[in-house]
């Protein structure tokens, strides 16, 4: 909403300062979006008084000036041709910067002869284009400044314009008397009155109106006039001016008016001309189908339920949104067709979505605008009109009736204290209210017709503290809600994925956070990608589909890293993956990706394309550290996005699955343009059981004083035969006796054969209640052996 | 004696070697040695000398096996240094090669945030990044045809064939958290809520996806200055300065009433921000007093009970605090980005310790 000072002082009487208004107005909550001020850069030019003037002696067309400045008489060489003696001029002096040219002016000399500064024409002080020669005056005394006299004598010329952001609560504020009335409120100034005085008309206006009876939910009231014998044409200059200054074209005066008062007093109204009206004017609900060529020269096809203004000829006018092009005024209007009606905002927002039509009518309409303001409007329209372009009104014509907005809401003082913690007295709350418009009944606050927005207890108190200014609150410290050291505040799935976050970083990941909406290609290679978790209204085709999983997001992310030249990188995402489009079908996700190799070349020999068991330390990491059992099952068949052969799942049996690790499919690393080896993990954090124990007690260590004995063995078994299987068995030959059993060599083919394989363990056996004899390591020995060939079909290895 | 004494001392000074050295033991202290023959010969004194030679011979042996000791320490020392003499690295040859890793600005600033909210009482809660509109607007204050939906940006779900529910939204805030925290745990409550939140706007400051924390308190008697204290507090402590000041300035939510705009007191100088200082007012949050009607739609009596809420741009925080200019590059996961602007891992924000380093 933009206006300027003048046109906000035609509505309230103050003396406060642009900058005190704008201040005021942010405070108010009228956010200021921009101010901008023409006194600004004139603010330094004063008025001069041409003494002598006699020709340049070198030149024909410079005249050389003796000029009375208000640091005395100062020479000046001009070459405009109303350059004379006696004339009141615009002296810019050495030293100031002239907006129009650009330049700051010094002391010069101009064939010979010194000219201290120039007298200014209105093209160098930017007021207009004019550039035949310089300004002169009528009246002014010589040192006024220039601003003060423009302010006087042609006030739109620093007129300073004010810009604000209006919050949708305010429609009152999208009229220009909206916004005097709060300012006056919070005591800067007086709101003037406002007198409507109707004009009777003459005759019946051979237009009439109808509401259809469905739709005087939809438009309550219709008020109108015809005004016949009108000369449309340009409207004066005041008016241009006020519309130019706000950035609106002047167009004619009949629409020039309209939007006059549309901003003035936020009441949109609409000019029919009567001659292209045929019959009368009926306002109803479009059967579906209709078309109009609307005032944008756009053509609307119009929905069934939507409102619309038609006469003979059908549609004429989208309801309260736009006029219809066939009906508009134009310079030739000689009979007008004025209304002014009270549209529901309801059904304005929805009509005005439908078609796409940003006109500041239906902004207006679709916010609420005063239903008790219609007629007044109506005829505060008919003078402007028949002063600008004269003409004979006739009677109004009237449907419908202003619609109920009546109620009231109990002030109690109290309650500013207690909701907002400032204490405001009950006589300022009472008076801050009648000035907004309230009428105050005893305790009962009834809202003013313009107010739409005031529907309860609360939204008394926010005018009150509005208008009392919330910069004066001051701060209350909260109370704790209980005494004494505050108790931890996450939840143990908040802590993992805190836990998950920090190990990867340890691990020497980096963290990503991407989108959650990715292309439905990328979706589909990961299992996701269907119509479920599909956007209807995506910005883009490749954030089209809610992400099925985190990492096709990291991969995307290392394919743009490798092209900026980084091929080998650890990245990592802690976030939420969507296997539906209902609320909750979204489930936490920890996935890492590694890429490329281990390290940049280096002296050490040290780097190596990255592999499954990287993938693996790095999954087993994380999982310990965010309390998973270190006892887990491997098993393989996971989604088809991994290496068939070159996965494992990390499972507490077949259908809890705690996370996968591996190397990803070459095919989804083509596809997704993934250069050199990638080895990922991903895990479920929901999915890892919760402690059963309560506490911080580790409970006892359990260490033996006796000496523990380390055996290695070596088996032949099969080449499909899993190291864990075979440990499996080792371990389970004696619990009591076992500690731990470690692969420590796997060799495959050579002499063994083919489809064979060696793999090599270290059993390590901790006695508890006596030192081993070579008798009791050999029993558990040929135990292990057994239990191994048993369970693997492997020999002991010769 | 001495004799025997002064040969075998000069003997073991002057031996080059370990074996040169085992020679000399042998000969001077072995079974068959000097000192052992000379021993034997002990039976055949009589006692008064016997009394004298004993010792004197034990004394003897005693000595040449210490001489021969340190002998031996002292050619095994002569022979490490030798052997280090040798040895030399090249040390400015580079380390082994080890990866840093670091945690995402918006982790690191929710933690932050995190840590000083559980410090006045706020528990963490969370909620669907999909939603119902119903959570998302009406329970919200925004009914279907009220202008700030439109204004909202909303991403909606696809709606399949025959489905004709209202289709659900991608959240536009994370206030629909307020309603479900409410209905989940009743009043008196007080939570925030971080996490990722939605709005159709793609441009230099606005990225279609953003992070957003929540607060909510509700109670008895909490009032909007309470609000202006907990903001403060905030504040202050989150960009670790002694004073700031904030402006309320009057606004509009369709979920709070009243409701504040917070701008924060701070300067710009070349290009840097400082907070608490200077003639400039940076807006950082929207907040205000719950609407009666969302408390309602909460399951709770707004009689009752009132509260304040309040929404702050994490990832907007997180550019202010640590200078970061770019929005669009939070999500755009370049490692030049994410090493320079990120955080190690034992970074951990504490308020004993001290959020950042």
């Amino acid at each position: 909403m933009k206006f300027t000072l003048s046109w906000l002082k035609d509505h309230l009487e103050t003396d406060a300062s642009v900058e005190e208004i704008t201040e005021t107005l942010t405070d108010l909550g009228l956010e200021v979006e921009g101010v901008s001020n023409p006194a600004d850069r004139l603010k330094e030019f004063t008025l001069g008084y041409v003494k002598h003037a006699e020709k340049h002696p070198d030149a024909d067309k410079l005249r050389v000036c003796k000029v009375d400045t208000d640091e005395g008489e100062m020479q000046i060489i001009c070459g405009a041709p109303n350059a004379r003696e006696g004339i009141t001029v615009v002296v810019c002096k050495p030293g100031m910067y002239v907006p129009g040219l650009d330049i700051t002016i010094g002391v010069g000399k101009i064939r010979g002869v010194e000219s201290f500064g120039m007298m200014a024409s209105e093209r160098e002080l930017e007021l207009s284009d004019e550039h035949d020669g310089i300004i002169e005056l009528p009246s002014g005394e010589v040192g006024d400044r220039f601003v003060d006299w423009l302010a006087a004598n042609d006030p739109s010329k620093v007129d300073p314009m004010i810009e604000i952001a209006i919050t949708p609560n305010r429609p009152d504020a999208l009229g220009v008397r909206g916004i005097a009335r709060d300012l006056a409120a919070r005591g800067l100034g007086t709101l003037k009155p406002l007198t409507v005085d109707p004009v009777e008309g003459g005759y019946e206006s051979p237009i009439k109106v109808e509401i259809a009876e469905d739709t005087l939910d939809g438009c309550p009231l219709f008020t109108g006039r015809l005004i016949r014998g009108v000369k449309n044409g340009q409207s004066p200059k005041w008016l241009q001016d006020r519309l130019t200054a706000i950035g609106l074209r002047p167009i004619s005066a009949l629409v020039d008016i309209t939007n006059y008062f549309t901003f003035d007093l936020n009441r949109p109204l609409h000019v029919f001309d009567a001659a292209k009206v045929a019959g009368n004017l009926r306002v109803h609900r479009a059967a579906g189908g209709e078309t109009l060529v609307a005032l944008d020269e756009k053509e609307y096809t119009l929905s069934a339920g939507q409102m619309v203004i038609s006469d003979d000829n059908g549609a004429e006018s989208i309801a309260g949104i736009m006029g219809g092009a066939e009906t508009g005024c134009t310079d030739e209007t000689v009979d007008v067709f004025l209304e002014s009606a009270f549209w529901d905002h309801v059904q304005i927002a929805t009509t005005g979505r439908a078609l796409k039509i940003n006109s500041d009518a239906r902004y207006r309409f679709e916010r609420g605008v005063d239903p008790e303001f219609t007629r007044d409007g109506l005829d505060l329209a008919t003078r402007m009109i028949l002063d600008l372009c004269g003409g004979e009104p006739s009677n109004v014509v009237v449907a419908g009736a202003v619609p109920d907005h009546s109620r009231a809401y109990k002030l109690n003082p109290e309650r500013v204290q207690s909701l907002v913690g400032m204490e405001i007295p009950e006589a300022e709350q009472r008076q801050t209210l009648t000035r907004l418009g309230f009428r105050l009944e005893g305790n009962m606050a009834h809202v003013p017709s313009w107010r739409p927005d005031v529907l309860g207890e609360a939204d008394l108190v926010e005018e009150v503290a509005r208008i009392a200014s919330l910069t004066k609150l001051q701060g209350k410290p909260l109370p704790r809600l209980t005494d004494g050291i505050p108790a931890p505040v996450m939840t143990p799935q908040q802590r993992r994925q805190q836990i998950a976050r920090r190990t990867c970083a340890s691990l020497g990941y980096n963290e990503i956070v991407s989108y959650t909406f990715i292309d439905q290609a990328s979706a589909a290679l990961f299992g996701g990608g269907d119509d479920a978790t599909m956007l209807a209204n995506p910005i883009s085709s490749e954030m089209s589909h809610m992400r099925p999983a985190l990492l096709p997001g990291l991969l995307q992310a290392a394919a743009r890293n490798q092209a900026r030249g980084f091929a080998d990188m650890a990245l990592f995402e802690v976030g939420p993956a969507f296997h539906g489009g209902e609320p909750g079908e979204q489930h936490n996700l920890i996935s890492g990706l590694l890429v490329g190799r281990t390290g940049p070349k280096d002296v050490h020999g040290a780097s190596r394309a990255v592999d499954t068991f990287d993938a693996k330390a790095d999954i087993e990491a994380v999982l310990a550290a965010i309390g998973a059992p270190a006892k887990v099952q491997i098993l393989r068949g996971a989604e088809p996005w991994w290496h068939p052969g070159r996965h494992g799942k990390i499972c507490l049996g077949p259908k809890k699955v705690l996370g996968v690790f591996g190397e990803l499919h070459p095919k989804v690393l083509s596809e997704m343009g993934i250069k050199g080896a990638a080895v990922a993990f991903t895990i479920w954090p929901d999915e890892v059981p919760m402690p059963r124990k309560s506490g911080a007690s580790r409970g006892a260590l359990v260490q033996s004083d006796l000496q523990a004995v380390e055996r290695d063995f070596a088996f032949v078994v099969d080449d499909t035969v899993e190291a864990l299987t075979l440990v499996n068995a080792a371990a389970g030959a004696d619990k009591a006796l076992i500690e731990d059993v470690r692969v420590f060599d796997e060799f495959i083919g050579g002499s063994l054969g083919e489809g064979k394989k060696s793999l090599a363990i270290t059993a390590r056996l901790q006695p508890t209640d006596k030192t081993l004899t070579e008798k009791d390591i050999e029993a558990v020995s040929d135990k292990i052996v057994a239990k191994v060939t048993k369970a693997t079909g492997g020999t002991l290895r010769g | 004696m001495d004799d025997l004494k002064a040969k075998y001392l000069g003997q073991i000074a002057d031996a080059a070697d370990e074996s040169a050295l085992e020679t000399i033991r042998v000969a001077a202290v072995g079974k068959k040695g000097e000192v052992a023959l000379k021993m034997r010969e002990l039976g055949k004194m009589t006692p008064e000398e016997r009394q004298v030679a004993g010792p004197a011979l034990n004394a003897l042996k005693d000595e040449i096996n210490s001489a021969l000791a340190a002998k031996k320490a002292a050619l095994a020392d002569a022979a490490l240094d030798a052997r280090l003499r040798t040895e030399w690295l090249d040390v400015t040859l580079p380390s082994r090669p080890t990866r840093t890793g670091t945690l995402h600005p918006i982790s690191q600033a929710s933690e932050e945030l995190t840590a000083i909210f559980a410090e006045m009482g706020f528990s963490v809660a969370e909620g669907p990044r999909i939603d119902t509109d119903w959570y998302n607007f009406d329970a919200l204050n925004i009914p279907g045809h009220h202008p700030a939906r439109a204004e909202m940006d909303t991403f909606y779900m696809h709606r399949a064939e025959g489905d004709n529910r209202p289709p659900h939204v991608l959240r536009t805030h994370t206030s629909p958290v307020q309603i479900r925290s409410m209905e989940k745990m009743g009043a008196p409550l007080r939570i925030i809520c971080p996490g990722g939140v939605y709005r159709a706007d793609y441009d230099q400051t606005h990225t279609p996806m953003f992070h957003q924390v929540e607060g909510l308190a509700l109670d008895k008697n909490i009032s909007m200055a309470n609000l202006k204290w907990v903001l403060e507090e905030f504040v202050k402590s989150f960009f670790e300065v002694d004073e700031v000041e904030l402006r309320f300035r009057a606004s509009h939510f369709p979920f709070t009433e009243p409701s504040a705009e917070v701008d924060i007191r701070c300067s710009w100088k070349d290009g840097t921000l400082k907070i608490g200082e200077g003639d400039d007012w940076l807006e950082i949050l929207g907040s205000g007093m719950v609407h009666p009607k969302v408390i309602a739609a909460g399951g709770i009596d707004p009689e009752v009970y009132q509260g304040f809420a309040f929404g702050i741009g994490i990832d907007r925080l997180a550019m202010l605090k640590y200078g970061i200019p770019d929005l669009r590059a939070f999500f755009d996961s370049d490692l030049r980005w994410l090493r320079h602007y990120g955080f190690q891992c034992l970074d951990v924000p504490t308020l004993h310790g001290g959020l950042s380093r």
